[in-house]
């Protein structure tokens, strides 16, 4: 009865917008044909969609209407701009799902396939080079990556050393979260902790709230050649960011409200990486957290990391 | 009163037109002093047009150190618009006569030091035209949860509440009104608790933070406000001191005196919290020193703010002791000069070394330097300028109707008395 009812609503909705749609095509099409002026009337275009989206609310607070409409503007806006064809979508989370990580200490041989692989899926700055993942060549004999190089060049493995992944945790109890004033970031039912790009003021609060240098911020207009782009674009996760924002990793939301893995878990090698949902008890990351001995960054301070280290 | 300064009507628009012309009308030193100040503001501007278009990168903040010297000069200067009240309290409070003759003086320091703050935050935010989504209502105000919710709701309650007051009691003098007590007196007390929540939330803003261990400190709201009521009454005789020597006003040196008294006090109580910290931090240096370790003796071979900070605490301590020793107690302009030591002593502990500290070593060990950009300097000293001059354009108007009202009352008390 109430899919029904929510099919009910939703219709005429659907419908509507996509009335709309066709007689904004229409009159473009039509009137660019009459005027023969094209590059006019795109900027016209441009302008107007910019206008919309410099005063949408905070991702949050919009209806399932308006999600659609802001991502069809961004993908409108991406062929504008920069004469890229990007797919974005807004999936919302999948109900019973809590997302959890685990990285085992022994396997990791320092690749940094990882990083590779996240900048290509993250549409990371190529110019500041910005990584979400830092790999630590540790020294045995400490398990706090302070104690790591976080800047080493040369061949790996190196012998009697190991190698720490870290990012950002995706705390539970995340201090980046309750800092922001304006709720422009915020940790979803599956335990995303995300930043909406057009609502953050980059007022950088919630960067130095992170215990765990977990958040990058886009000092400059991030960098991107259109052909390294990766087009399959979630709002809350890959999608080019705005100058001056923040920016994190998401758990490649893009990809593991697909059913996916994130990019680093594929890439890996060794298979040091391990990610699923923590709900459902016949996962691989329960099986970690059940039959290994796991432990979390700084735990003293309450955060509650849903990342976990371990040795074999 | 020279003619020049003469009230030529009633009501706000003539109000308002005396202002400017008196704002205007001032000798060369006066006019040139103006230029210079809208000079710098200048610079500024197209510093910071630089830093609109191109973005934060032009600045030399990093991921790691990701608050530099806007936020530094923000913290300092919330500082100094809280300290009115030190004028306030007694002059309100405590009846104080001296001092109440110059409140108006303290309360336009607050306003400028306030303007100055939300400018340095609103410089500071990589996307500027999206500051609306700060006001509830249209946008989100993340209140209670984040402290910066809090900052923002202070600070312009304050810079509100500062300017109200002043603004009536002048209003009403320039038509020759005596202010109702009841209509600005409950705003007066408001106002005194006011300040030293801007202090405390603006010091929680730091002390909330786990993650950083040089901040997450529980003195640091008592230093805040010990160090503030320092500097910004050490300002205020600065201030006090120019009128008194470059214009034909007349400040009572009762006035300095008192200042002095206050400002020795609340140094030496700094002083003490000082010292407190710096035996937590170097008796048994844990992790959490190494912040503290970096700025007074630099870390790894980074040492950006070891000149700086022992600059600052050298001029504190010895600002400090000139005060207590008081050679300028014949004549208390003498006084001046430590008064200003002190202030730039305090600006640099309280700024670049309170807020920079913080960040190094990051969160997962790694060190990096800190030094201002051309373009944040650039920018923070066109706003320091723009300060500079609200000040002097609330202040003389302010100043001359505040006479002018004085002579017309002993005038009238003359009159009744024959
Ligand atoms: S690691 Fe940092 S950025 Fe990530 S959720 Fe925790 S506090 Fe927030
Ligand atoms: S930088 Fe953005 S996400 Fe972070 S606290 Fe400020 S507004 Fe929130």
């Amino acid at each position: 009865m109430d899919v029904f009812k929510n099919r009910l609503k939703e219709k005429p909705f659907g419908r509507r917008a996509f009335l709309k749609r066709f007689a904004m095509a229409a009159a473009l099409s039509s009137s660019a044909s009459a005027t023969g002026c094209i590059g006019l009337l795109q900027n016209d275009d441009r302008f107007q969609l910019k206008w919309k989206e410099y005063f949408k609310n905070n991702y949050r607070l919009m209806t399932p209407q308006e999600k659609e409409e802001t991502v069809e503007r961004l993908e409108r806006l991406a062929q504008i701009e920069k004469h890229v064809d990007i797919q974005m979508s807004s999936k919302s989370p999948v109900d019973g799902v809590l997302f959890g990580y685990a990285f085992n200490l022994t396997r990791c041989e320092g690749f940094m396939e990882c990083v590779t692989a996240c900048v290509k899926e993250n549409n990371l700055d190529r110019q500041t080079h910005t990584q979400y993942i830092r790999i630590f060549e540790m020294e045995p004999g400490g398990m706090s990556p302070e104690t790591g190089d976080g800047k080493y060049f040369h061949e790996v493995p190196v012998d009697h050393h190991f190698y720490m992944g870290v990012q950002c945790f995706h705390c539970e109890n995340a201090p980046c979260v309750r800092a922001c004033p304006t709720k422009a970031t915020w940790k979803e039912p599956d335990g995303i902790v995300v930043v909406d790009y057009d609502w953050c003021i980059g007022c950088r609060y919630c960067m130095a709230a992170c215990p765990y240098y977990g958040r990058r911020f886009n000092w400059g207009a991030p960098k991107v050649p259109n052909n390294e782009m990766t087009q399959k674009q979630h709002y809350l996760g890959n999608r080019i960011r705005p100058k001056g924002t923040m920016e994190k990793c998401t758990f490649c939301v893009q990809r593991t409200r697909a059913g996916r893995l994130p990019a680093c878990v594929e890439a890996c090698p060794t298979g040091a990486r391990v990610f699923g949902n923590l709900l459902d008890p016949d996962s691989e990351i329960r099986f970690v957290l059940k039959h290994k001995k796991v432990f979390r960054l700084k735990e003293d301070l309450a955060t509650d990391p849903k990342f976990w280290y371990f040795v074999d | 009163m020279h003619k020049k300064y003469s009230i030529s009507g009633k009501g706000f628009i003539s109000f308002v037109k005396d202002i400017i012309i008196w704002d205007l009308s001032g000798g060369v030193i006066y006019q040139l002093f103006l230029c210079g100040l809208v000079l710098i503001m200048m610079l500024g501007v197209y510093a910071y047009f630089l830093q609109f278009n191109s973005g934060l990168s032009v600045t030399n903040m990093s991921d790691i150190v990701s608050w530099g010297f806007y936020i530094a000069n923000f913290t300092f200067l919330v500082g100094v618009a809280a300290a009115a009240v030190m004028l306030i309290l007694p002059a309100y409070v405590f009846k104080d006569r001296d001092l109440h003759k110059v409140v108006i003086i303290g309360e336009v320091v607050a306003v400028g030091a306030l303007i100055m703050c939300l400018l340095f935050i609103l410089v500071d935010l990589g996307n500027p035209l999206k500051a609306w989504h700060l006001v509830p209502g249209i946008g989100i105000l993340n209140w209670p949860s984040s402290l910066l919710s809090w900052d923002i709701i202070v600070l312009n309650g304050y810079l509100a509440l500062n300017s109200f007051i002043p603004f009536y009691i002048v209003y009403s003098h320039y038509h020759n009104r005596v202010p109702d007590k009841k209509k600005y007196l409950p705003f007066v007390f408001i106002s005194i608790f006011w300040a030293f929540a801007i202090h405390m939330v603006t010091a929680f803003l730091y002390e909330g933070l786990p993650a950083r261990a040089f901040w997450n400190n529980p003195l640091m709201g008592p230093r805040f406000l010990a160090s503030a009521f320092a500097a910004g009454p050490a300002l205020i005789s600065v201030v006090l001191g120019a009128i008194h020597s470059f214009t034909e006003f007349n400040i009572e040196s009762r006035v300095f005196r008192k200042l002095r008294l206050i400002i020795v006090i609340s140094a030496i109580i700094n002083l003490v919290m000082l010292f407190s910290e710096i035996f937590k931090e170097f008796y048994t240096p844990t992790h959490h020193s190494r912040s503290a370790i970096y700025l007074f003796f630099g870390l790894d071979g980074y040492d950006a703010l070891v000149h700086w900070i022992w600059t600052g605490i050298s001029m504190n301590i010895i600002g400090t002791v000139i005060l207590m020793l008081n050679p300028g107690r014949k004549n208390p302009l003498i006084n001046l000069p430590a008064a200003v030591l002190l202030f730039f002593g305090i600006w640099i502990e309280k700024g670049m070394g309170l807020i920079i500290p913080g960040f190094i070593p990051s969160p997962l060990g790694e060190i990096v330097d800190y030094t201002p950009s051309w373009v944040e300097i650039s920018i923070a000293f066109g706003i320091l300028s723009f300060g500079i001059l609200v000040v002097t354009l609330l202040v003389k108007p302010a100043l001359i109707i505040e006479q002018q009202f004085e002579k017309q009352e002993e005038m009238a008390t003359q009159l009744i008395h024959t």
